[in-house]
């Protein structure tokens, strides 16, 4: 089995984590380590903690209890659990959105005076999806229409999520069949949490659909609705140059770090950075400049709208603090460690939060932003970033130089991405298409996901990845999965030398990398769109689940990823998850959500923790697809087979 | 002798134990694998509950012990080296006098296999899979000796104590 015990594979964490070590700096590896072993009570998923009847355990091994209190076994108890999981985050995932059509609503409104309509045409592209008049209105009024549909979307409480539409006829058939059609993104949630109540629903089965419903409304609503806004309020990405590590860190510069997930104050923050009168502040203070830089998803995206670069992902937030640079981490939610609290204490590396949503307790400071008065919080962050420079540590200067950063293109989007298969004259999906249906290219692949130090950081990512682009499988990342690419290269147009041949020719006739960062997490919903655009440009399938594709999770961590995993699967993709979910303490449950889930949604879950083993799953699966749709054997391979009859 | 020995005062009875008993226990010492093993693997020590708070019960290796007196085939037997009490299973018949004679309750019968299950202080392992496991560092195996000293010394929170 392909696993590699060391803590990451990527060159410039693994210099600065050996410098933690001499510091005697904790980080989440170590705390990792000190945790070992972990409850497998909870690794199985059969602890309930539902009620004050218990905890209540199961015994995996059939010797002890096989019910708890209440009588619910290890079905009902890990399907629970699980689908508490998708609540959360679902949750997350939404709040994201709504706060995005809050911001949307209120600069329509002129209530947010530093935010503004950049995207028009997406903007009336939504008002006609959403059934919005635009004839002789201004575009602000539009903009407060669609906000005002989008934000009515969460308390929706009866008929469908309207971007339910977006997916193809067939697959809305399956929803509405299984009764999994989210009605509204807040009404699913809560209702999830009603039905996994102690004494509600305690057929396993059943409460895996209330989950699908829930993570549908992340996928098709929360999530989508986020992306949309984001692209309407702050510009549709565009693809762009940009660069990735923590060699983008410039020791003679204001080194600022945002980190989190959500894009308005990171915007500002953009903005601010450029601000003249800033930058001479910080000359004043002796630096050259401010350098901006990002974490997780609140990187990817001003990566994506602004080519801003990226410092490292989930694992390496810990890391960016030691390297004693950086002047200040700007954190807003999702993904923020606590354990930053801690270490920023010991370097001078100021941590301000700016959610009320996320807040450390002790003396963290905190900058709340408020759409209002964005562009005045952003500028105060920064002056503190500018302020807080003189105060670095010379001594404990641990920069890895600018030659520990990868260059990457990003800013593909479901709009863009395929387009430029087709070049500037036949802008449409139909050369993908043409590309799979003659065997250039096998299918696609969706690696998203985290990172968690119970895999070597990054390694599954890459080894899957690599494993897919030798096997012509085009691959589309989000997230940290995409950030870990990137910094291996695989994100720049030159990663195309590790593609098999009929990808490396299609991404040397059009350009692009054998790997497209689609953006951040809740982006995924650029890959649903995507696919969906892929079925309606026709050969490939009627519905998602025809078309020859795969997703993975390979280093998932957050409870956002399961989410993800059901309203992917529910939507007809097959999917493999690295580590297990917690769920294998329950037979009947794996067996359905591994297996017979497939004849409900047509497609199913896998766990394989090897990422080459996980990518052959993969790859399989998307040759099953191929012979379903009876296309020709890949273009290479038949290759080989004539040379092999002539001979 | 090294033995298991118990901080009563620390024990959670989260039952790590146990689960990292069985898959010690299992063929291919993986969880997730050993779940899908037959027979199933089974623990050999058992979170149980006594009037000074929950304990893992198990084998107490005894000086002078009752099972290997009471077993008839002579599959209960002193190791002659290390001291530890072990059943043989090829001999084990599963009458189960062993089980009913020990006085602590530590000798299980494995009603799958019909032959009598106790702790062997995980034969080839350093330690034991439940001492190294254990999450608030209760359990300890070591020399009757080093162990009372030990836990003399110690002075657990008043949270966990019993």
């Amino acid at each position: 089995m392909a696993v590699n015990r060391k803590r990451t594979v990527d060159p410039a964490a693994e210099m600065i984590l050996s410098c933690a070590l001499e510091e005697g700096a904790s980080t989440s590896w170590d705390r990792w380590e000190a945790m070992q072993p972990q409850c497998g009570f909870g690794k199985l998923g059969v602890c309930c903690r539902i009620c004050n009847m218990g905890p209540c355990r199961i015994d995996p091994f059939g010797d002890g209890p096989q019910e708890g209190v209440c009588g619910a076994n290890a079905d009902t108890i890990a399907a629970r659990n699980l689908v508490r999981m998708i609540a959360s985050g679902a949750s997350a995932h939404s709040d994201h959105g709504r706060d995005v059509a809050h911001t949307l609503l209120m600069a329509a409104r002129g209530e947010a005076a530093d935010f503004s309509i950049k995207d028009e045409v997406k903007l009336r592209a939504l008002a006609a999806e959403y059934g919005v008049e635009t004839a002789g209105k201004d575009t602000a009024k539009i903009a407060e229409e669609v906000a005002t549909i989008a934000f009515s979307e969460f308390g929706q409480q009866h008929g469908e999520l309207r971007f339910l539409k977006r997916a193809p006829e067939k697959r809305q058939k399956i929803w509405r069949e299984q009764g999994v059609a989210p009605r509204g993104v807040d009404r699913e949630v809560v209702q999830l949490m009603h039905v996994t109540h102690m004494g509600v629903d305690n057929d396993y089965k059943s409460i895996i659909k209330h989950g699908i419903r829930a993570a549908l409304a992340d996928g098709w609503g929360g999530s989508m609705i986020a992306t949309d806004l984001s692209d309407v309020l702050f510009g549709s990405p565009v693809p762009i140059r940009s660069q990735v590590n923590f060699g983008v860190l410039d020791e003679k510069e204001v080194n600022i770090v945002v980190h989190g997930h959500e894009p308005t104050l990171s915007e500002m923050i953009v903005q601010a950075s450029r601000d003249p009168e800033l930058i001479e502040l910080a000359k004043s203070k002796g630096a050259n400049g401010i350098t901006l830089a990002g974490i997780c998803c609140t990187a990817n995206e001003i990566l994506m709208r602004h080519g801003i670069p990226i410092a490292g992902n989930f694992l390496s937030q810990e890391l960016a603090i030691l390297t004693g640079v950086v002047e200040a981490m700007i954190v807003d939610v999702q993904c923020v460690m606590p354990g930053l609290s801690e270490l920023t204490k010991c370097y001078h590396t100021k941590l301000i939060t700016t959610s009320p949503k996320c807040r450390f307790p002790g003396e963290v400071e905190h900058i709340e932003f408020d759409e209002r008065h964005a562009m005045e919080a952003a500028k105060r962050i920064i002056r503190t970033a500018i302020e807080n420079f003189p105060n670095r540590d010379k001594s404990r200067i641990r920069t890895v130089g600018p030659g520990m950063s990868t260059g990457l293109v990003a800013g593909f989007t479901a709009e863009n991405a395929f387009h430029f298969l087709g070049g500037r004259y036949r802008a449409t999906y139909r050369p993908l298409n043409n590309a799979i249906i003659e065997g250039r290219i096998r299918g696609l692949a969706g690696v998203v996901g985290c990172n968690n130090p119970n895999i070597c950081q990054d390694f599954a990512h890459l080894e899957m990845t690599k494993e897919l682009i030798k096997h012509d499988v085009l691959v589309v990342q989000t997230g940290c999965a995409a950030i870990a690419c990137a910094k291996a290269g695989l994100l720049a147009p030159e990663g195309a030398r590790f593609a098999g041949p009929g990808l490396q020719e299609v991404c040397e006739a059009v350009g692009i990398p054998p790997v497209l960062h689609l953006g951040s997490c809740v982006d995924n919903s650029r890959i649903l769109v995507a696919l969906c655009n892929v079925i309606n440009e026709g050969g490939l399938g009627e519905d998602l689940s025809d078309i020859p594709v795969a997703g993975a999770a390979p280093e998932w961590m957050s409870e956002k990823a399961i989410s993800i995993g059901f309203y992917v699967v529910a939507s007809g993709i097959f999917t493999v998850f690295g580590t297990p979910h917690p769920v294998l303490g329950s037979k009947n449950l794996t067996d359905y959500i591994c297996g017979d889930i497939e004849n409900d949604f047509g497609a199913r879950f896998a766990f394989e923790e090897d990422p080459i083993k996980a990518a052959h799953l993969m790859i399989d699966h998307i040759n099953k697809k191929r012979a379903d749709l009876k296309l020709r054997p890949m273009l290479s391979e038949s290759v080989r087979e004539e040379v092999l009859t002539a001979k | 002798m090294r033995k298991v020995y118990c901080d009563i005062r620390k024990c959670v009875s989260c039952r790590t134990c146990e689960i990292a008993c069985a898959v010690r226990h299992s063929r291919s010492g993986d969880l997730y694998q050993a779940l899908r093993e037959e027979p199933r693997p089974k623990r050999l020590v058992r979170v149980d509950a006594s009037e000074f708070g929950p304990f893992p019960l198990r084998c107490h290796h005894c000086e002078v012990a009752a099972c290997i007196d009471a077993c008839k085939t002579g599959a209960t037997r002193r190791d002659p080296i290390t001291g530890k009490v072990l059943i043989d299973r090829d001999k084990c018949v599963g009458c189960w006098m062993c089980v009913m004679v020990c006085p602590f309750g530590a000798v299980f019968p494995d009603m799958q296999t019909g032959k009598a299950l106790k702790c062997d202080l995980c034969e080839s392992h350093d330690q034991p899979a439940c001492v190294a496991s254990c999450p608030t560092r209760a359990l300890f195996f070591e020399e009757f000796d080093e162990f009372e000293a030990e836990y003399k010394k110690r002075r657990p929170r008043s949270l966990v104590r019993r």
